[in-house]
């Protein structure tokens, strides 16, 4: 279907085209420079001035520096089994409570819907959570990043939509098989979901990736800092003295700026890698959000 | 009784959904009704010791200290300065940027420029952060920009006057293709006839876009604009301290950051837990006051 364009309409869509370019070098430029950063000679880089478009000098020492400093390892450790633990038990938990409320004959099912919901609303907030945690002797273990966030109240109403979207017909003849809701519920209903299990996946292992402020809160040792919290006193505070323990003096200061890049990419480096072939996923479970509302 | 006995069978036949429930519930109880529960101690003098219950009634008595604060009027005007910079620029930013989206043709084009413009949302805050602070630190990106065009230095996180904008900024960078997605599928479930029928009139894309894409995408607008106004004073905490420091703490400072001083590094429980409750209850009638006149005004609500 051709449809004739006035000028002010091609005008426009050339303004638009550059705008989008524009946008599109504003939000990669930042990892671009910090890139290239990270890969050049820490002295040449300290006394460089103005946008960076190709590294100056090549240097792998901040990467070094980084790889043998042992908060940053530990750190990577700590995240990984944070990721992969946190995101068992919201995948378990939140499966469970899917699975049990999409269920068309429950008693107090809408009850339960609207002892969910209100947690939406309402909360106890910071302090209380705080107390709780101590109360319950998980401060400073790693339980206590664990379980608070079990279950994503929104990710669950998403979950319970996906599995009401599927035909009763399938898990009847399971049914009079002599199936119950055990095997219904691993054996045909979460292989029929894959698509909205991956979305659940993604969202909360992302999350547990880049959270850092229930770490703050609830650790203290720091053999257990996962690493957005190691991070954070090297980005922000400035920490980089532990790594610089081999450098010359007057080299301190100048290595000191690539190790914070070189940091940045490292921890950073699995969800750029990764980003490209997930983020339709994570679209979709956006649109499947934005449907529901 | 022939409804205990159904009930009965009901729990036998349907054993395992019910066995599934109780960890769910227990886990509601425990991490989210627990707080709820823990809120008590705003009328309290806490004491670890004698727990939530056991610790003396103390009334308004926190709420009465935390109005008569000297930095009472800061906190509340930092708090409603930057959410309503959010709502004047970070909030129309993916409305503005999903209409432009909509307007390209070149499919692919589009495509790559959406798959960039989301990539920030997974970057976490810490990394951010990190990125805002060194760019636009003394000796930084931003400044070696600056004084190229003549200017001096600009000290972006001593002075209070900047930290508003660098904070808002920064959320529109890593939140504008995030948030256009939603507006995008709004705009997908436009009924394309509309479009024929406008061109048929004579309608350019510009009368296109104000008289059906715009009022099509309405409602989501309208409901998103609610929950932000609701959600207005609960700023959050967990990227402001990353950035702020004491310096700023004139513009920075919002009730939240001032929650996790007194509360987390101060252990002053019962008085920072009635802070919060404060912010809670304010922003639950905004939430409601947004809701109720939107409800007049355009038929448009959350419920």
């Amino acid at each position: 279907m051709t449809y004739k364009r006035s000028t002010g309409e091609k005008v426009f869509a050339c303004f638009n085209v550059c705008f989008m370019i524009l946008l599109c070098f504003a939000t990669l430029y930042p990892f671009i420079y910090i890139l290239f950063a990270s890969l050049s000679n820490p002295a040449e880089i300290a006394s460089y001035r103005g946008l960076l478009f190709l590294p100056q000098g090549f240097s792998l020492d901040a990467y070094k520096a980084v790889i043998e400093n042992p908060m940053v390892m530990t750190g990577y450790r700590n995240t990984l089994l944070y990721v992969v633990g946190g995101t068992l038990i919201n995948l378990f938990m939140t499966t469970l409570g899917a699975y049990a409320l999409s269920r068309p004959h429950v008693y107090f099912k809408n009850h339960i819907m609207l002892v969910i919901v209100i947690t939406m609303v309402f909360s106890g907030g910071l302090i209380p959570s705080f107390l709780l945690i101590n109360n319950l002797g998980m401060l400073n273990t790693p339980w206590a990043l664990l379980l608070p966030g079990a279950i994503n109240s929104f990710n669950l109403i998403i979950m319970r939509t996906a599995f009401q979207s599927i035909p009763v017909s399938l898990e009847e003849s399971a049914r009079i098989d002599g199936a119950n809701d055990w095997t219904i519920m691993t054996r045909i209903i979460i292989p029929l979901s894959m698509p909205v299990i991956a979305v659940m996946i993604l969202w909360y292992a992302v999350g547990h990736w880049n959270s850092y402020f229930n770490a703050l809160i609830y650790l203290r040792d720091r053999e257990l800092f996962p690493l957005q919290l190691v991070l954070r006193e090297i980005l922000i505070s400035n920490s980089t003295d532990n790594m610089m323990t081999g450098a010359a003096t007057g080299d301190r200061m100048d290595i000191g700026i690539t190790i914070k890049y070189a940091t940045i990419i490292v921890s950073t480096l699995p969800i750029l890698v990764l980003y490209p072939f997930l983020q339709k996923y994570f679209v979709h479970g956006v649109m499947i959000g934005a449907l529901k509302e | 009784m022939h409804k205990r006995s159904l009930i009965k069978r009901d729990l036998v036949r349907n054993r395992h959904i019910y066995l599934m429930l109780v960890p769910v519930l227990v886990y509601y109880g425990i991490f989210h009704y627990g707080p709820m529960y823990g809120l008590l101690i705003a009328f309290k003098d806490y004491g670890m010791a004698d727990g939530v219950w056991g610790s003396p009634w103390v009334g308004l008595t926190h709420f009465q200290n935390f109005f008569e604060n000297p930095y009472f009027w800061r906190l509340l005007r930092n708090t409603l300065t930057i959410s309503l910079y959010e709502l004047l620029f970070a909030f129309p930013a993916p409305i503005i940027l999903a209409l432009l989206l909509n307007e390209l043709r070149v499919v692919m084009f589009k495509r790559v420029v959406q798959t960039i413009s989301y990539l920030p949302h997974f970057i976490s805050i810490v990394v951010v952060a990190g990125m805002m602070v060194d760019f636009f630190a003394r000796d930084g990106l931003i400044n070696s920009i600056v004084s190229f065009f003549g200017y001096e230095p600009i000290a972006f996180w001593q002075e209070s006057g900047w930290f508003r904008s660098l904070y808002v900024s920064s959320g529109i960078w890593q939140g504008i293709g995030w948030g256009s997605i939603i507006y995008l599928a709004a705009m997908s479930s436009i009924d394309p006839t509309l479009y024929d029928a406008a061109r048929i009139d004579g309608a350019g894309r510009w009368k296109q876009t104000l008289n059906i894409t715009i009022p099509g995408i309405m409602p989501t607008i309208v409901i998103l604009f609610i929950l932000n106004v609701g959600s207005m004073l609960a700023v959050g905490s967990e990227k402001i301290i990353l950035l702020y420091n004491p310096l700023t703490y004139e513009t920075a400072d919002v009730i939240s950051t001032y929650v996790y001083r007194k509360g987390i590094l101060g252990a002053d429980f019962g008085y920072s837990a009635a802070v919060g409750l404060f912010n809670s209850v304010i922003s639950f009638i905004l939430l409601i006051l947004a809701n109720t006149i939107s409800k007049r005004v355009s038929e448009h609500k959350l419920w």
